[in-house]
C-alpha cells in the first residue's frame, strides 16, 4: 500500500487529492515510519559523505604543497617537513602482492576441495571454521606473528630461502626476521578465509551438467574441475581474490607489528619496510605539525580510494558469475 | 604411449585432489593452532589478578587488565547505542520501504562503508569528536566503532526481515493493520531473533577492532571514569605490550589475548549456531 | 442480462443491469438477502497484463458464495480485490465499482475496509504469538478497549476451537496442526466481528478430516457475517456454498444458486468443467 493506493483510486474515482491522502496515511503512521527510518538510512549517506569529506578537507596542507609529487616521493621527514608517500604505497602493494601469491593458491585449492570433493556436512563444517578464521582479530594475528613467525623466519625460514633462492634480488639481504615477506605470509593467513569462503560459494553456483559433461568426455575429477568448473567460476573467483586485496592493503595491526616499521624502498623481501596503514597507526598521535598531521590523513585519503575502487570491482564480479554463470572463455 | 598419458593423467588427478585436501587441512589447522596456541600461552599467565587489578607501572610485575576489560564494554556499549538504531532503522527502511533508485543508493553506500579500512574510519572518528575538543575520550572510541557497526547491521536486518513470509504480512494487513503496525507488531517479532544475533555478530566484529581506538579512545592506564577521558581496551593493551620490550608484559599480552579470542570466537560461534539451527527466522 | 431476475424491487432494478445471470433468475428474492458486496464491470490490471475481465457480481448477504474454476482464471484477484488486498503488489489497479452496502470501497478508509471485510488465507498464518495473542491481534491494533478475554473465547467457540486450546492460550500458536492453525486464523478473523469473511481456498493445505470441519463451520458461521470462498475444489462448492460463481480466464462464465450450478448449468464450458473435462 505504497504508491499503487494511489494509483488505484486516480483511475476510476478521482476524488481523493494527493495531498489528503498523504495526510491520511501520515495519521496512520505509515508515512511517519516511512520518513523516520528514511532519516536513518540517508544518515549512512551522510556519514560516508563526511567521512570523504573530511579525509579530502583535512588532507588539504598537504596536497596543496606537495600535489602529485607526493606519491613519488621517497623522503618521510616530520623534521624538515618534507613528506613522500612512496615507501609506503610500495610496502603496501609487496605485501598485499606477496600474501596474494601465497593466499590464491592455498585459497583457491582448499576452495576447490570443499566445493567439488568434501562430502557436503564437511564441507558445511570445515566452510564453518574458517568463517571463525575470518573472526579472529588482527590484533591476535599481530601477536603470534611477532612471537611465533618472526622467530621463524629469521632462523628456520629465512635462511632456508636465501639458501634456496638467495641469488634472486628478492631474496638477498640481511634478515632481521620482520619485513616485508613476514607481513605478507601474516596477511596471508588472514586473508584466506576470505578467497576460500567466496570462492566456494561461487564454486558450488556453478550447475551439475558442466561438470558432468567434462565427466562423461572421459576427463579426469581434476581435469573437470580445472578445466571446465574452475574457469565458469573465474571471474567469482577473481572477484574474491580483489576482495581479498582490498582487505590486505587496508590492514593495520598485524602488519604494523611485524613490517619493521623503517620507510625505505628494498628489493629485498627480507627488509623491513612500512605501509600506509601501519604509519597512521604508529605516527597519528605523535604529528606534532599540522602538516605532518596532513599528510597522514592524505595517506588515509589514499588508502579508501584504493579500497574503495578494489571493493567496488569485486563486487561487480562476484555479481555477474552469481547472475550468469562464467561467459565463453 | 597413450597409456603412459592416460598414467599421467590419473597421477596428476590423485596429486592434485590430494593438495586441495592438504590446502583445506592446512587453513583449518591454522585457526586450530592459532587458539591452542593462545590456550596454553595465554592460560599460563592467566589469574584472577588479570580480573581484577590496574596494569603495574612500567618494571614492575604482576598487576592485571581490570581497566581495560571495564573499558571494552564501556566501547561496546557506546558502540551499541550508537550504531544498532542506524543500522536497525536503515535496515527497515531498505527491506520496507526501499526499492527505489535512492534504496540502492543507501545499499551501495553500506557496502562501501563495510569496505573502508578500520584505520580509516578511525581518522574519520577522530576529525570528528577528538580534534573539535582536542583531546582523546571514550566517546570518540565509541563513535569508530559504532560506525563500523553499521553496515554490518544492516545488511543483515535487512537480509533478516525479507525472510519473513509474505503471509504473515498479508494476515496482519487483512485485520485492517496498517503497513506501519503490521512491521512493529508481526514482521519485526518474528525475524527478531536473526537481527539480535546480527547485531551480536557486528559487535563482536568490532570488538577484537584496534586500529579505530589508537587516536581515538587512545589508551590508560587507571581506571576512566565517564565518558569524556581516554580509555583503556584489550585490543590496544594487547598491541602495546606486544610491541613492548619486557617479557612480564608478553605474558599479559598473550592472557589478553586469550580472553579476547575467547569473546570473539564464543560469540560468533553462538550466533552462527543460532542461526544454523533456526534458519533464524521462526517460518510457518 | 435480464432486469426481470429480480422483480420489481427498487434496489434489484438498479442493480440487475450489472448482474449477468443468463436467462436463469436466482430463487433468493433479494429482500431475503440483502446484497453485500455489488460488484459492477470490474477490470483488474498487474501493471499491463488484464487478469480480470468486465466482471459483475452481487455477493448477498449471509450467504456464501463460492467462486470456482481452474487455476489462473482470476477468483484469487477477484477476492483479493474486495478488501484492496491488492493494493500490496506493485503496479496493480483496477477499474470499474464495489460497493460494500452501497458505499464505494475505494472510499473506505482501507483498515476500517479490511476490519468490516476478514480474509483467511490458503496457507495457515498464525503469528509467531500465542494463541491468545494471535486473536486478541485484530481486537487491539483496531484499539479495542472492552475485555478481550471474553473476545478472544467467544471468537474461538465460533471458530470451534475453544474446546481443543483453552488450556493452552499462551502457548505459540506455532505449536498447533495445520488444521487448528486455520482455525486459529479464521478465529482471528471473526475476532473483529467482520461482516464479510473471504476465504482464499482454505483448506487446499489440510487434510479431508478437517476439511469437513472447516466446512461445517462456515455453514454456522453464515448466520453472522457473509462468506466468500475460492476454491478450485468443485466438491466443496457444491457442498459448503449457496450459491456458486464460475470463471475461466478472468471472466465470469455463470453464477447461480448452487445446486443449480451443479445440475443444469446453462453455459457449455460450465458443465465442461464440473465434469471435469478441463481444469
Amino acid at each position: 500500500m505504497s504508491t499503487t493506493a494511489t494509483t488505484t483510486i486516480a483511475h476510476a474515482v478521482p476524488p481523493e487529492a494527493g495531498p489528503r491522502v498523504f495526510l491520511r496515511r501520515l495519521r496512520n503512521g505509515d508515512e511517519v515510519a516511512h520518513v523516520l527510518t528514511l532519516i536513518f538510512a540517508a544518515g549512512i549517506l551522510l556519514i560516508t559523505s563526511l567521512l570523504v569529506y573530511e579525509l579530502w578537507a583535512n588532507s588539504h596542507l598537504s596536497r596543496a604543497k606537495f600535489g602529485w609529487m607526493f606519491f613519488w616521493t621517497r623522503t618521510w621527514d616530520p623534521i624538515f617537513d618534507n613528506f613522500g608517500a612512496a615507501p609506503f604505497i610500495y610496502g603496501t602493494l609487496v605485501t598485499s602482492v606477496v600474501s596474494l601469491l601465497i593466499a590464491v593458491p592455498l585459497g583457491l585449492a582448499a576452495a576447490i576441495f570443499l566445493a567439488e570433493l568434501a562430502p557436503r556436512r564437511v564441507s558445511d563444517a570445515l566452510a564453518f571454521l574458517i568463517d571463525l578464521l575470518a573472526a579472529v582479530p588482527s590484533v591476535i594475528y599481530g601477536l603470534l606473528g611477532i612471537f611465533i613467525v618472526v622467530p621463524l623466519m629469521r632462523t628456520t625460514l629465512g635462511p632456508a630461502l636465501k639458501g634456496a633462492l638467495g641469488f634472486l634480488p628478492f631474496f638477498s639481504g640481511p634478515n632481521y626476521g620482520v619485513g616485508f615477506l613476514t607481513a605478507g605470509i601474516i596477511l596471508a593467513l588472514m586473508v584466506v578465509p576470505f578467497i576460500i569462503s567466496v570462492s566456494r560459494e561461487v564454486l558450488l553456483t556453478v550447475p551439475r551438467e558442466q561438470r558432468e559433461a567434462a565427466l562423461a568426455l572421459g576427463a579426469t575429477r581434476w581435469e573437470a574441475t580445472w578445466q571446465v568448473v574452475v574457469p565458469w567460476a573465474r571471474s567469482g573467483i577473481m572477484g574474491s581474490v580483489f576482495l581479498a586485496l582490498a582487505r590486505a592493503l587496508g590492514e593495520t595491526m598485524a602488519v604494523t607489528m611485524v613490517i619493521g616499521n623503517d620507510p625505505r624502498i628494498s628489493a629485498s623481501l627480507f627488509a623491513p619496510g612500512y605501509t600506509i596503514a601501519a604509519v597512521i597507526a604508529n605516527e597519528f598521535t605523535e604529528a606534532t605539525g599540522d602538516l605532518y598531521l596532513s599528510a597522514l590523513i592524505e595517506l588515509g585519503l589514499v588508502l579508501f580510494l584504493l579500497t574503495f575502487i578494489l571493493n567496488g570491482l569485486a563486487r561487480l564480479l562476484i555479481a555477474a558469475t552469481e547472475r550468469g554463470g562464467g561467459r565463453p572463455a | 604411449m597413450s597409456s603412459l598419458r592416460l598414467g599421467w593423467r590419473k597421477t596428476l588427478n590423485a596429486v592434485m585432489l590430494t593438495l586441495t585436501g592438504v590446502a583445506a587441512l592446512a587453513v583449518v589447522s591454522v585457526l586450530l593452532f592459532i587458539f591452542g596456541y593462545l590456550l596454553y600461552h595465554g592460560g599460563k599467565s592467566l589469574n584472577w589478578d588479570f580480573f581484577t587489578k590496574l596494569p603495574k607501572p612500567v618494571g614492575e610485575t604482576g598487576g592485571g587488565m581490570a581497566n581495560a576489560i571495564v573499558g571494552s564494554l564501556k566501547l561496546l556499549l557506546l558502540a551499541a547505542l550508537m550504531g544498532l538504531p542506524v543500522g536497525l532503522m536503515a535496515g527497515v527502511y531498505l527491506a520496507e520501504f526501499g526499492g527505489t533508485t535512492f534504496a540502492f543508493v543507501i545499499r551501495y553506500t553500506t557496502d562501501l562503508l563495510n569496505g573502508v579500512p578500520s584505520i580509516v574510519i578511525g581518522i574519520f572518528a577522530y576529525s570528528l569528536a577528538v580534534l573539535p575538543v582536542k583531546h582523546f575520550s571514550a566517546l570518540a572510541g565509541g563513535v569508530a566503532l559504532g560506525i563500523m557497526v553499521i553496515p554490518v547491521t544492516v545488511r543483515s536486518t535487512e537480509e533478516f526481515l525479507r525472510a519473513v513470509p509474505v503471509n504473515l504480512r498479508e494476515g496482519a494487513m487483512a485485520l485492517g493493520a496498517s503497513k506501519w503496525r503490521t512491521i512493529a507488531t508481526v514482521v519485526l517479532p518474528a525475524a527478531s531473533g536473526g537481527i539480535l544475533t546480527g547485531m551480536l555478530l557486528a559487535l563482536a566484529r568490532v570488538a577484537g577492532e584496534t586500529a579505530p581506538l589508537l587516536f581515538t579512545a587512545f589508551s590508560n592506564r587507571f581506571w576512566s571514569p565517564g565518558w569524556g577521558q581516554p580509555i583503556a581496551s584489550l585490543p590496544v593493551m594487547i598491541y602495546t605490550y606486544a610491541i613492548a620490550p619486557y617479557d612480564d608484559w608478553h605474558r599479559q599480552a598473550w592472557a589478553a589475548g586469550l580472553v579476547l579470542l575467547a569473546l570473539v570466537l564464543v560469540a560468533n560461534l553462538g550466533c552462527r549456531l543460532i542461526l544454523n539451527r533456526r534458519g533464524a527466522i521462526r517460518s510457518v | 442480462m435480464s432486469s426481470a431476475a429480480y422483480g420489481d424491487s427498487a434496489t434489484a432494478a438498479k442493480l440487475a443491469p450489472q448482474v449477468r445471470m443468463m436467462d436463469s433468475p436466482l430463487a433468493v428474492s433479494p429482500k431475503e438477502a440483502p446484497v453485500r458486496f455489488q460488484i459492477s464491470h470490474l477490470d483488474f490490471f498487474y501493471g499491463s497484463k488484464q487478469a480480470v475481465f468486465d466482471l459483475s457480481l452481487p455477493i448477498l448477504a449471509n450467504k456464501i458464495t463460492a467462486l470456482i474454476g481452474p487455476s489462473g482464471c482470476g477468483k484469487s484477484t477477484v477476492l483479493r480485490t474486495l478488501n484492496r488486498m491488492n493494493e500490496m503488489i506493485r503496479h496493480s489497479r483496477f477499474t470499474g465499482e464495489i460497493l460494500l452496502d452501497g458505499q464505494d470501497i475505494r472510499r473506505l478508509e482501507v483498515a476500517g475496509l479490511r476490519r468490516r471485510v476478514g480474509m483467511v488465507f490458503q496457507r495457515p498464518n498464525p503469528f509467531p504469538k500465542s494463541i491468545y495473542d494471535n486473536v486478541a491481534y485484530g481486537l487491539r491494533i483496531n484499539g479495542y478497549t472492552g475485555r478481550l478475554d471474553n473476545m478472544v473465547e467467544h471468537s474461538l467457540r465460533r471458530a470451534a476451537l475453544w474446546d481443543e486450546v483453552k488450556d493452552q492460550l499462551h502457548k505459540s500458536a506455532l505449536a498447533l496442526s495445520g488444521g487448528q492453525q486455520q482455525r486459529l486464523c479464521i478465529a482471528r478473523a471473526l475476532a473483529v466481528d467482520p461482516e464479510v469473511l473471504l476465504l482464499d481456498e482454505p483448506c487446499s493445505a489440510l487434510d479431508p478430516v478437517t476439511t469437513a470441519k472447516i466446512e461445517e463451520l462456515l455453514f454456522h458461521l453464515k448466520d453472522g457475517c457473509t462468506i466468500v470462498i475460492v476454491t478450485h475444489n468443485m466438491q466443496q462448492a457444491a457442498r459448503a456454498s449457496d450459491f456458486t460463481a464460475f470463471m475461466l480466464d478472468g471472466k465470469l462464465i455463470e453464477h447461480a444458486e448452487t445446486s443449480r450450478l451443479f445440475t443444469t448449468p446453462s453455459d457449455p464450458r460450465t458443465e465442461a468443467y464440473i465434469t471435469g473435462r478441463f481444469g
